[in-house]
């Protein structure tokens, strides 16, 4: 198993494999999401309270989870290629990040375009979930500069991943103080997740496992790039560009 | 020329405290030369808090609400302010890599330096906050509440800043990237410390902010050193 | 019609769903041409060496 896991890691095989697998990801995700897409807009009945709007949620929620999770896979790389200096580890965490940001934007807009007819204004400040994951946001931003700043790689590398790991400490805290802060104003206006009737359900499930095997597929394209631009000075990459099948 | 007795040099490395309260007593020795570094970041804090009615209009009322909440952006980012300095003049000349090399934890030095940066940042902030606190109406026992939410905070924003700067000493254009770090880490405290202080306005139990931000302060001050040392070393290797 | 205009929420509903839909493929796009990008520039370089010696 060890040994696998060993020649995972390294790039050239991971190059190689990533291709291969990608597809099985992508393939089964897009036709989770295609039927998620059509039986949350159509077959799943109208919720009591929200009527059609609710059917945000089947976007809503994925791209939420998903900015939370990108981040997790951020920061464990991160935290993985920091103590037992892995390379590709890292570069997992910078292929991460910009692909963790693009759905925390857009968990954003959903959200924020949900409220409106819920709550009756673009932004609620009081919530304590829209907030965190404006901060999240932020820090996400915050990575990605800091990457950018430092031109050393490894550096870099290291670099980000202490800030990953002191965000998500600052994550969870946030949560909690605007929790705090929202009660004490009044006119909190969290949205409770009711219980679902399962035809509401599944196709939330559907939607929920198709994206991530869609996120999945795209890490992977991402973090191939990364392995081929930080090995481009490497001889297995001159001797799979320079051979007749390329390695595109 | 006589031998250097060695044993002897050799025989006692500063310990632990030494060592803090030598990197401690160096900045504020520092500070004391180099006033401006102390009071440019003070000017700031009133200039935001006078820019503030000038911008929004002299209504009392509204002023009194908006107090708290303005007192403390206005400290929050005279801290971003002067955390840019923290390690920037020690990076440029070589005392750095001094810090680095001592035989005392990192952790510890850093702390020092970081607790220098709070006396003249944080607490100076905390004795001029009143004057201010007072041109927004604030009553006196309100701002005695503000004091204690500032001198709380300001603790706990120097040691999350300086994870910040470590990250970003020495880089190019670092003090914009500074604040983009620092602020997701400094907005609980703030949340916090304005909230503690309008709650005390309204005549509300505003105690569980204070513990709140005490036990921010002490997390902060548990952990942060350790991330900066950190940090620190990655920046300079 | 009735499905489409979603019982007065049409438009946020359906904006939400495009934005998804926008975003995914704007990250796939730009992952792609981030690839062909770098591919294309270690494969100048290579050839440019080979062509020297």
């Amino acid at each position: 198993m060890w040994k696998w896991f060993h020649k995972l890691a390294s790039p050239p095989h991971f190059y190689r494999i990533s291709a291969i697998l990608s597809p099985w990801l992508l393939v089964p995700g897009l036709i989770l999401i295609g039927y998620g897409v059509y039986a949350g807009l159509f077959l799943a009945p109208m919720d009591y309270q929200q009527g059609d709007a609710f059917r945000i949620i089947y976007v809503h929620v994925p791209s939420a989870y998903l900015s939370m999770m990108a981040y997790m896979i951020m920061a464990s790389a991160g935290a993985i290629g920091l103590i037992w200096r892995i390379k590709l580890s890292h570069a997992v965490a910078a292929a991460a990040a910009p692909l963790g940001a693009a759905f925390t934007f857009l968990a954003l807009c959903t959200g924020s375009i949900w409220g409106r007819p819920m709550w009756g204004t673009w932004w609620e400040w009081g919530d304590p979930r829209l907030t965190s994951e404006l901060i999240l946001l932020f820090l996400y931003f915050g990575y990605m500069a800091l990457r950018s700043a430092i031109d050393d790689t490894p550096k870099a590398d290291k670099a980000s991943a202490v800030l990953a790991l002191v965000g998500i400490v600052n994550v969870v805290i946030v949560h909690f103080s605007v929790e705090w802060w929202s009660s004490l104003h009044q006119g909190q206006t969290v949205f409770k997740k009711g219980t679902m009737s399962a035809d509401m359900r599944i196709p939330l499930f559907a939607m929920l496992i198709g994206f991530t095997l869609l996120f999945g597929s795209l890490l992977l394209r991402r973090i191939r790039t990364e392995v081929l631009y930080r090995e481009r000075r490497t001889k297995w990459v001159k001797e799979m560009i320079l051979s007749p099948e390329g390695g595109a | 020329m006589s031998q250097v007795d060695t044993t002897e040099a050799q025989r006692e490395i500063p310990g632990i405290l030494t060592g803090l309260a030598a990197t401690a007593k160096r900045d504020l020795l520092l500070a004391w030369k180099r006033p401006g570094d102390v009071l440019n970041p003070l000017f700031f804090f009133a200039m935001v808090c006078t820019l503030f009615p000038l911008a929004v209009g002299p209504s009392a009322e509204q002023l009194e609400l908006s107090g708290p909440g303005v007192l403390w952006v206005a400290a929050l980012l005279s801290t971003l302010l002067s955390l840019n300095s923290l390690f920037l003049s020690d990076y440029e000349d070589g005392s750095l890599d001094q810090l680095l090399v001592s035989p005392q934890p990192l952790p510890v030095l850093v702390l020092g330096k970081t607790l220098a940066h709070w006396m003249t940042s944080g607490l100076p902030l905390v004795f001029v906050s009143p004057i201010l606190a007072i041109t927004y109406s604030m009553p006196m026992s309100v701002v005695g509440v503000m004091m204690l939410t500032l001198a709380l905070g300001t603790i706990s924003l120097s040691l999350l800043g300086s994870i910040g700067a470590a990250l970003t000493v020495g880089l190019h254009r670092g003090t914009a990237l500074l604040s983009l770090l620092i602020l997701p880490l400094a907005m609980p405290v703030m949340l916090l410390g304005a909230n503690a202080v309008a709650l005390a306005a309204n005549n509300d139990v505003y105690t569980t902010g204070i513990w709140a931000l005490a036990a921010y302060a002490i997390g902060s001050l548990s952990l942060a050193p350790y991330a900066t040392a950190a940090a620190l070393r990655i920046s300079n290797e | 019609m009735d499905s489409l205009a979603m019982g007065d929420y049409g438009a946020y509903v359906w904006s939400c769903f495009a934005l998804a839909f926008v975003i995914v493929v704007f990250s796939d796009w730009r992952a792609r041409l981030r690839h062909k990008r770098v591919y294309r520039d270690i494969e100048v370089r290579l050839k440019a060496l080979e062509d020297r010696e």
